[in-house]
């Protein structure tokens, strides 16, 4: 601190240009700061990161490939994919819908419904999935009824795709909503008049206006999806080769010692998130003014 | 009246707003009320058994706990990382920054396993702390670590656009009345970061609270230690005891609900703060 004063001072009369020196930290504090943020960012995403690499790979290029001959690793993934299927187009028409009344309409009780959109966000995944076993489990409302006609949900796929739309629920309501806002209705008003009737503007106006913060919402609601673990842990019955989706066989080869055959799996997951990052950053670098609804 | 004019000539009001709802209804209102329902058949005295037992009350500890220490450790270090992110420039800043997301990307599964991996006597970090008796994962430091790592993004994406749009004039300005950096910071910087500051604390923390994959692999799973709340769900889902989880549910939902709520007041009270 004390050398700090005079070297303002100096800095003063050597006449440097004064809006560069009040805003910009001395070098050494520079230095400093960057230095601990790396090695934060280092220590919490980087290694953990590299681990996954480094683990599935420590036996060898035959041993991680050796994990995918697995049946039950590839019946995970196929679920897994069948799942993020059904769940991403669910809450993407969900979104627009949503994004479609909450943005170009007024009407009472629209913040109350914006909250409970995102409500799903505040809620542990563990209780999502305890939610739908207390609706559709056998203690639960539709449990009797459902067995009764020989139906399953809980510890079946419905059970695990209904647990996976909750939780990625918000993903594209809350991407659109803000953007679909700060566009306002000018433009569609302008096809409608010039005769385009509501689906042809929908199509032809709202959609390429909204199409990157709709990708946008996509990749991120995807990512969740085939990533979830907590939710569909509750809700799945962990039945190998039936009800496993690739989080849960990660934890099964992981509770049995399987290291390198769990980190193998768990690869291809952050594969997964590393593609989700890098398109999500390309998007934001490049439309960056489309994200924020600017025209 | 601009307002009915508008209404009627964008269509699909009712269309768009009739299906939100269904779904809505469907998807996350029923269920939730499912869990509110079930509690309220309980008598008092069984939900607060259920809800305040000594094993209960320790995973609440360690949760709450955790939590908050995690979200505060994110505070100071998430404040320095925003701040470099936005006003340094240095090589490979661009990738950083989207490294920075990975917390939200990663499955939480995979987090778990390879923070359990790092942190164990095996491992690359817990190896070196290993001989002096300090154990990482495993115990209760494990939990924190997880939680700090999911934590991460939310104070960190919070801070960022408000420093950005932090006006250098007023930097200026403190300067040229004689502050020095390191009053200007404090006097002029901080108490602008301070409310974005706290709703990323309160995200945070709030995720935290609710978190269950990346934690498990790395808590080792201890009644009364090392034991969180949505684990303690789980396990007494496993024991069929659908009421004792569903109390510990409603629980944490209105704890969530109450922490939504102060997380909305503080990010209206944010953004009226900014525009003075």
């Amino acid at each position: 601190m004390a050398s700090a004063i005079p070297q303002s001072l100096t800095s003063r009369r050597t006449a440097a240009p004064p809006a560069r020196r009040a805003t910009q930290d001395p070098a050494w504090v520079r230095w400093v700061l960057t230095g601990i943020a790396l090695v934060f960012l280092g220590f919490f995403l980087v290694l953990p990161l590299a681990a996954v690499f480094a683990e599935a790979l420590r036996r060898g290029v035959g041993a991680y490939f050796a994990a995918f001959v697995d049946a039950d690793a590839w019946s995970a993934i196929k679920l897994t994919l069948l799942v993020a299927a059904i769940a991403v187009p669910c809450n993407l028409v969900f979104g627009v819908a949503a994004a479609w009344c909450v943005a170009k309409f007024k009407f009472p009780g629209k913040s109350l419904l914006i909250t409970l959109i995102d409500l799903p966000f505040a809620v542990s995944p563990v209780i999502s999935g305890l939610l739908y076993v207390l609706v559709f489990g056998l203690q639960g409302w539709l449990g009797p009824w459902l067995q009764e006609h020989d139906l399953k949900v809980i510890f079946a796929v419905p059970g695990i795709v209904l647990a996976t739309v909750f939780v990625t629920f918000p993903f594209v309501a809350r991407e659109l909503i803000p953007l679909m806002q700060s566009q306002g209705t000018d433009e569609e008003h302008a096809a409608l008049t010039l005769g385009a009737n509501g689906w042809q503007t929908f199509w032809r106006v709202t959609l390429p206006n909204i199409k990157w913060g709709l990708f946008y919402g996509i990749i991120l609601c995807n990512a969740r999806a085939m990533g979830e673990f907590g939710a569909v842990s509750v809700v799945s019955g962990h039945i190998r080769g039936e009800t496993n989706t690739m989080p849960l066989h990660v934890e099964i080869l992981h509770n049995e010692f399987n290291s390198v055959a769990a980190f193998a799996v768990a690869s291809l997951l952050a594969l997964l998130a590393l593609v989700t990052l890098v398109l999500k950053s390309m998007i934001e670098w490049r439309h960056a003014r489309s994200l924020q609804g600017g025209t | 009246m601009s307002a009915r004019s508008e209404r009627s000539v964008i269509p699909g009001f009712n269309l768009s707003l009739g299906f939100t709802l269904t779904y809505l209804g469907l998807i996350v209102v029923i269920p939730l009320s499912a869990a509110f329902l079930k509690t309220a058949g309980m008598s008092w005295s069984a939900f607060v058994d259920a809800v305040a037992s000594p094993r209960v009350l320790a995973s609440y500890r360690l949760s709450f706990g955790a939590s908050f220490l995690a979200a505060l450790v994110n505070c100071v270090f998430g404040l320095v990382v925003a701040w470099v992110l936005v006003r340094y420039s240095f090589p490979g800043r661009k990738i950083v920054d989207a490294l920075v997301d990975l917390p939200f990307a990663l499955p939480t599964a995979v987090a778990g396993i390879a923070l359990a991996a790092i942190y164990s006597k095996n491992g690359w970090v817990g190896q070196w702390v290993e001989p002096y008796g300090i154990k990482l994962a495993f115990s209760q430091i494990g939990v924190f670590i997880a939680l700090t790592f999911i934590g991460l993004p939310f104070v960190v994406r919070t801070l960022q656009p408000v420093i950005e749009e932090l006006e250098p004039e007023l930097e200026e300005a403190s300067y040229t009345l004689g502050a020095s950096r390191w009053q200007t910071i404090r006097r002029v910087i901080l108490p602008d970061l301070f409310p974005p500051l706290l709703t990323g604390f309160a995200m945070a923390f709030a995720r935290a609270l609710g978190e269950y994959g990346s934690v498990v692999f790395i808590s080792g799973n201890m009644p009364m230690r090392t034991e969180i709340t949505p684990l303690l769900i789980i396990t007494k889902l496993e024991q069929y005891d659908y009421r004792g989880a569903t109390a510990i549910a409603v629980v944490m939902l209105v704890v969530s609900f109450i922490l939504l709520l102060f997380i909305n007041l503080l990010q209206r009270w944010s953004r009226r703060h900014h525009r003075i």
